[in-house]
């Protein structure tokens, strides 16, 4: 058939182009005369009814597209099982995904929910439009990651840990950081949250890492599934990011919202730093076995899209509207990445924990030590005997490393704010909320707590802010408990009974599993409870020995 | 295998079964108490996704609004239940059937529009007809697309994944709807001299017979219980206001004005609506017969049909001058009138609630 003579083209009539299309759907929203809409999600910012241009799509396009995309997701999953994909896929890897897709579903849908609370703000009907079919989107994240983790969990050669994913979720170490990071998208002021943190900052900025380095390093490690799902995920995010600019755009016309918009842009960039550099980075870095030292390191990845492409083209621009960006604290968190070594003292963090996790971390030797000086030069220096003390450790039967007092390591403070540890020991601050101390990991984490999530700020009353609630200190929970009761409790047992579902290595033998019997006799304990009841003087004492640091010995 | 570790001597491969060991075999998800015999892929893919302190939360929320109401509380709806977490979605929607079926009604939609205008068959619709179209089903689509923004607000709310998720799907169809209504009018407006696409939205914020419905919509757009809006929309409005015109009306007249293309499109919108009702009579039915608050919820919910049942009886009534307007008459009103009514008796007595009382 000639090009010319196609199908559309003989039965073709006239349709109507997609801009009317959009244009009659957003014509499909009125002011209501008789009972108003109930403004339940508060906002402090004032939103101006401008409608700004936002992206045009319609339903009966986008169905179809996704359901395209779709079948290119689930045909691929198919074809990885024929393909014998886990016969070579490196359980390295794989272990650290029980992690991630425990994590995920829950930020995904909570930004579903989170359209609901700008849904009612939207300047514009076409806008509001967009936050519709985003919402649709995010069910379909949150979802199509369940089904991906579902798969893993029938395919890989050990299934616990995906076996009690939600369960795991609401009770480990290290989602309590990932709820976080949710749980941001939700509460407290609606522009704050599903605007600014989760929007303008979350998905415009660190999606790329989180769903783009994430699948490439998943293909080096021989996993073609988990690409194929969030490079899909991914391609949703750009109509996203329009939906935020749109919005952001109406926010930042009105000078009155700026101080409100320096804080949320501060606030946000720095918790998303702190919590998916901390995660990301370590899945990324520390879950693969590749070390081609020709591929880019999370460090240079970071460089080319948190700080080329949003720090210059995204975030610079909005200073001619007049708002102040906070540049110090994006020079800070590269340097907590270059220079402090942020991501691998979390990798270490983790792998210190490891008895509370709910998979396994296998020990890093010398083929990757030497990928991580040529990266990250100065790494094994700082790193190489804690690693060598892991493996030595990782032998059942060993004193586990959390409480083997020969190796050094000094178990950290938690963050009260982005709630990853204390882990750059030199920048650890302290704070009073309410008379109460608290701890944490940077001076802009302790300004996050004390200042961002109050109810004033900077003179100026911003009663729809969120607070910090709950039992922020996952240690707290399991103050002055046994180790091998904690992990009971947390679920994190095996079916006989005995073994643990974490192990610090990977070996499928039961006869070199871990079981209860090895970590009892161990008293966990609260870094908080201890520091608050410390006096003064003690107190002073501890927290500049903390800031020294602490040196692991040499194994013997 | 890891290059990085001395392989076991009988594990040479990462896939299921390649080595025994304790939970080697532990393939499914084992943390929730399935519905039936075995859990169904939908409760693999939603339950305890949202968290909660009285399952696994063990940190509890750890942000509150200013307030100190946490990210989800039970007391956003005056409706109790025992456990929420007992509800699952009849339709047992995840993203990929919910993809498959909507990317299905757009195909056939799309089909029929295309075939019927081809065949030339708008220009044959009967000119009152075309009218009808143009002035009455223009501005029901603004009704549906209410319904749309109300349950896309009801899904920030519930307790559960469950109920928030079968909301939300609920939000996705009606905005569908809303939105096909107003794309088939536009195209059909292309086959038509005179088709003032403009005239619904006039219609339904001015003439006298839709300010019912819209005070309706607008009541429960209002609404700051998320499940009072999901009960007035799916046990009330739907039943009493919307099929009444979709089925009661469209459907039934529309063939004899020569429009077979219109009850298609609309068609759509009844096999959603069950599947919508589905969800919400299984949600309702359980609250009226939790164990501890089965009182306390059938007197809520009587509350909430004396107030939305008398705006929508309003909202109907009020509808009635358009089963005129037709030239060929084929329908009366009075008996889609009472169709309806026993469409609700029906639903009533499948939740468990008299709702005699609004019909009368
Ligand atoms: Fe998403
Ligand atoms: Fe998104
Ligand atoms: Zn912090």
């Amino acid at each position: 058939m000639p090009d010319s003579l196609s199908l559309t083209k003989i039965t073709g009539q006239k349709g109507m182009s997609i801009g009317e299309a959009a244009r009659r759907v957003a014509d499909l929203g009125w002011t209501p005369s008789y009972v108003q809409e109930a403004m339940t999600f508060p906002t402090d910012y004032k939103i101006k009814k401008v409608p700004r241009d936002p992206m045009k799509q319609v339903l009966r396009s986008y169905f179809p597209m996704q359901e395209e995309k779709d079948n290119r997701v689930y045909g691929a999953l198919d074809a990885a099982l024929r393909g014998d994909m886990f016969r070579n896929v490196q359980p390295r890897w794989v272990e650290w995904m029980k992690l991630f897709l425990a994590i995920i579903p829950f930020p995904e849908i909570s930004a579903a929910r989170s359209m609901a609370m700008v849904g009612r703000l939207a300047p514009g009907e076409e806008l509001r439009t967009g936050f519709t079919m985003q919402m649709v989107d995010e069910f379909r994240h949150s979802t199509i990651q369940m089904n991906l983790k579902k798969w893993y969990m029938e395919n890989y050669i050990d299934p616990a840990g995906f076996d009690i994913t939600e369960a795991a979720f609401g009770k480990c170490y290290a989602t309590t950081i990932g709820r976080q990071f949710a749980e941001g998208f939700v509460t407290g002021d609606a522009i704050t949250a599903a605007n600014v943190y989760l929007t303008v900052v979350a998905e415009t900025a660190f999606t790329n890492t989180l769903f783009v380095a994430m699948p490439s390093e998943a293909a080096r490690n021989g996993d073609y599934a988990l690409p194929t799902v969030f490079l899909s995920v991914q391609s949703d995010e750009s109509r996203h990011v329009g939906n935020g600019h749109s919005m952001l755009m109406s926010i930042i016309q009105d000078p009155d919202n700026h101080l409100l918009l320096e804080r949320d842009l501060k606030y946000a960039f720095w918790q998303n730093h702190a919590i998916v550099d901390a995660a990301v980075g370590t899945l990324v870095e520390y879950g693969t076995t590749n070390r081609d030292k020709n591929k880019e390191s999370y460090a240079e990845l970071w460089h080319r899209w948190i700080y080329e492409d949003y720090y210059r083209t995204y975030m610079l621009p909005l200073e001619k509207y007049g708002v102040k960006i906070h540049h110090d604290d994006v020079n800070a968190a590269w340097d907590r990445i270059v220079k402090k070594n942020y991501i691998h003292k979390t990798a270490q963090f983790f792998s210190v924990g490891w008895p509370v996790a709910f998979w396994r971390q296998e020990a890093q030797t010398e083929k990757d030590f030497e990928w991580f000086e040529h990266k990250y030069p100065g790494w094994y220096a700082e790193f190489g005997n804690y690693w060598q003390w892991y493996a030595k450790l990782s032998k059942k039967g060993e004193k586990n490393i959390l409480f083997n007092q020969d190796v050094g390591y000094v178990y950290p403070h938690r963050c009260w704010s982005c709630l990853v540890p204390c882990l750059i020991r030199e920048d650890m601050c302290t704070g009073e909320v309410d008379g109460k101390l608290y701890t944490y990991c940077s001076t802009v984490c302790r300004w996050t707590h004390t200042t961002a999530f109050a109810a004033e700020y900077e003179g100026r009353a911003t009663p729809a802010m969120g607070r910090f609630s709950g039992r922020r200190e996952w240690e707290d929970c399991y103050h002055g408990w046994d180790l091998a009761d904690a992990i009971t409790d947390l679920g994190f047992v095996r079916s006989d009974g005995k073994t643990l579902v974490p192990q610090p290595h990977l070996h499928f033998d039961d006869s070199k599993m871990w079981t209860l019997d090895n970590v009892r006799g161990n008293t966990l304990g609260s870094p908080l409870r201890a520091i608050r009841e410390m006096t003064p003087e003690a107190r002073e004492k501890h927290i500049a020995e903390y800031r020294a640091g602490f040196t692991v010995n040499v194994p013997n | 295998m890891s290059a990085t570790q001395e392989p076991d001597a009988a594990t040479t491969s990462a896939a299921a079964g390649a080595a025994k060991f304790a939970g080697s075999d532990s393939r499914k998800f084992n943390y929730f108490q399935p519905k039936g015999r075995r859990a169904s892929h939908y409760e693999d893919m939603t339950v305890d996704v949202q968290p909660d302190p009285k399952r696994y939360l063990m940190q509890d929320w750890i942000i509150s609004f200013a307030d100190g109401q946490p990210a989800y509380n039970e007391n956003w709806t005056a409706a109790k239940s025992t456990d929420w977490h007992q509800f699952r979605a009849v339709d047992q929607e995840w993203e990929r059937t919910h993809y498959q079926r909507q990317s299905t009604i757009v195909g056939m939609i799309a089909n029929v529009v295309e075939n019927g205008r081809r065949s030339g068959a708008v220009t044959r619709f009967d000119p009152a007809w075309v009218r009808v179209l143009q002035n009455h089903l223009g501005a029901y689509k603004h009704a549906e697309f209410g319904l749309g923004m109300a349950t896309m607000q009801a899904q920030r709310y519930g307790y559960t994944q469950m109920v928030n998720n079968a909301i939300l799907t609920n939000s996705s169809y009606k905005l569908r709807f809303a939105q096909d209504l107003t794309l088939y009018l536009g195209e059909i407006a292309m086959d038509l001299e005179n088709f003032d696409q403009d005239a619904g939205k006039q219609h339904w914020m001015d003439d006298p017979v839709w300010q019912g419905v819209r005070q309706s919509i607008e009541t429960i757009g209002g609404c700051t219980d998320y499940l009072e809006q999901y009960f007035a929309v799916n046990v009330i409005f739907e039943p009493m206001v919307a099929e009444l015109f979709r089925s009661g009306f469209v459907m039934r007249v529309a063939a004899s004005q020569n429009d077979f293309m219109t009850p298609a499109v609309v068609s759509a919108a009844e096999g959603d609506y069950e599947r919508n009702l589905a969800n919400t009579v299984e949600l309702f039915h359980m609250l009226v017969l939790d164990e501890n608050h089965g009182a306390h919820n059938r007197a809520l919910f009587n509350h909430w049909l004396e107030k939305h049942g008398a705006l929508a009886q309003n909202a109907a009534s009020q509808l009635q001058p358009i089963w005129s307007e037709p030239r060929v008459k084929i329908a009366q009103f009075t008996d889609a009138i009472e169709q309806q009514k026993n469409r609700m008796r029906a639903i009533g007595s499948e939740i468990g609630l008299d709702v005699r009382s609004i019909l009368d």
